[in-house]
């Protein structure tokens, strides 16, 4: 347990160790925590970001379809109004051309009936013409003037 | 048992000495082949088993940590780099906890002291008897020297030559730094100013040797403390594995040379005993061994950091 030289040796090796240490172990250690410390920070960073656009995009997406819903049911419901409307447009038309045709056929009876009875009255007319010529050809005969007069009225 | 209890001593001290080279004032610059050989050389001598052992450890941990830094990636770490990480990073904490200035020596010195001092002291666990029984076998064979004068102390820190090195290393740093940071009117005032301060001047000059003589004891004080704690702890440590060493090859001895008897049994309770005590003692020192390493370290950030900071 002599002091001796070697207290010199150790402290020159002691400082040559902490040199070496300071130069080429240290720094690069350091260098690679330091660089993955901010590379861990950007990577939850980052992933927060993600999550924050994620709710962001899920937000945006929901509003997208209740927006769609909205548009359809007014669609939808405008549709069934246009339809009830086509419907009703159409039952209008189609009592207007039924009111129509009845007119027009109705009108066509009386034409009908009128020339019928038109047509009844000449032949009244013809008839009653014939009737007095005949009346007027047999006047002595009074009982056949009786006769024909009665078979004038039974034409009637 | 009388030449028993003389081997043992012999045995201590064989253990307890130093491979020694120096200049003898008979033989020149030799190697000493006695304890009172190595004494004679006086200051004039080296340890080569101290120096041996801490430049090999020194080189593995520079080595070992090197290729780590060197292939040190910010991605994921892998392996050995994230043992080599954890320490560093412990490291990096310690100094950060108390280290409060800027410095870049002192987190890879805390490192270094760390690491190589607990390398050092990890030799204390190393059965007591192997690396000096294979020095003595090389020195035997290859040198052709007695081997019982081939003194091998493996573990480096039981030498108060290398902890008052580092410590001595790292007294000279302090002051370095107390007189860099604080200028040499800094440092010399904080040395008498303090800790009796007085506005009067007369009275200041009056109080300055009390100061200074005060302020001289704690600043000597820290190195040697630095130095003796490890070096009392690991030689104490150093010296308790001895001991058992003895009483299991005691009784082995025993139960070897009387044969069959009772004394086998004793011999063989001895030598069970002693391996039970050398394991326990082997699990307990671990905790010292980390723990004087990590003092180290810590006062060392300590007095960096006194020397640093102005009161």
């Amino acid at each position: 347990m002599n002091i001796n030289l070697t207290l010199i040796g150790q402290s020159i090796t002691f400082i040559f160790f902490v040199i070496f240490c300071l130069k080429y172990v240290w720094p690069p250690i350091m260098n690679a925590l330091e660089e993955r410390k901010t590379k861990i920070a950007d990577g939850l960073a980052a992933a927060d970001k993600g999550k924050h656009e994620e709710e962001l995009a899920k937000k945006g997406a929901a509003e997208t379809l209740r927006k769609a819903k909205e548009e359809s049911a007014e669609i939808i419901s405008h549709a069934q109004k246009r339809a009830s409307e086509i419907i009703e447009e159409a039952k209008d038309a189609a009592r207007a051309e039924a009111d129509r045709l009845v007119h027009a056929a109705q009108a066509e009876i009386e034409q009908e009936a009128n020339r019928a009875r038109e047509h009844l009255r000449g032949q009244v007319v013809t008839l009653a013409v014939a009737g007095a010529e005949k009346v007027l050809k047999r006047e002595i005969d009074e009982k056949a003037n009786e006769d024909l007069l009665k078979d004038l009225v039974a034409q009637l | 048992m009388a030449s028993d209890a003389l081997t043992s001593t012999d045995y201590i001290s064989h253990h307890l000495q130093n491979w020694t080279y120096g200049l003898h004032p008979q033989n020149g610059w030799s190697f000493a082949h006695s304890a009172a050989e190595a004494k004679a050389m006086g200051f004039w001598a080296i340890h080569v088993d101290t120096m041996l052992w801490s430049i090999l450890l020194g080189l593995a941990f520079i080595f070992f940590f090197h290729r780590e830094a060197r292939k040190a990636t910010a991605g994921v770490p892998s392996g050995m780099q994230n043992f080599v990480e954890m320490v560093v990073e412990f490291i990096d904490t310690s100094v950060r906890g108390s280290f409060t200035s800027k410095n870049k020596l002192v987190p890879p010195m805390a490192l270094t002291v760390f690491v190589w001092i607990f390398l050092m002291n990890f030799m204390d666990l190393i059965p007591v008897d192997w690396l000096p029984w294979v020095a003595g076998q090389v020195g035997a064979n290859v040198f052709g020297v007695d081997p019982h004068h081939v003194y091998f102390k493996v573990v480096s820190t039981t030498d108060p030559n290398a902890t008052i090195g580092m410590a001595l290393t790292v007294f000279a740093l302090m002051i370095f730094f107390s007189i860099k940071v604080k200028g040499i009117g800094g440092f010399v005032g904080e040395l008498t100013l303090h800790p009796f301060h007085s506005h009067n001047m007369a009275v200041q000059v009056f109080l300055i040797p009390f100061n200074l003589f005060l302020e001289l004891v704690s600043l000597i004080s820290k190195p040697i403390s630095l130095a003796l704690r490890l070096f009392g702890n690991m030689y104490a440590g150093e010296m308790i594995f001895i001991l058992i060493a003895i009483m299991f090859s005691a009784g082995m001895l025993l139960a070897a040379v009387t044969g069959l008897s009772m004394d086998t049994i004793l011999g063989g309770l001895l030598t069970l005993g002693g391996a039970l005590l050398h394991m326990g003692w082997a699990i307990f020192h671990i905790l010292v061994i980390t723990l004087q390493a990590f003092i180290f370290m810590t006062l060392t950030i300590v007095y960096m950091d006194m020397a640093h900071s102005d009161h």
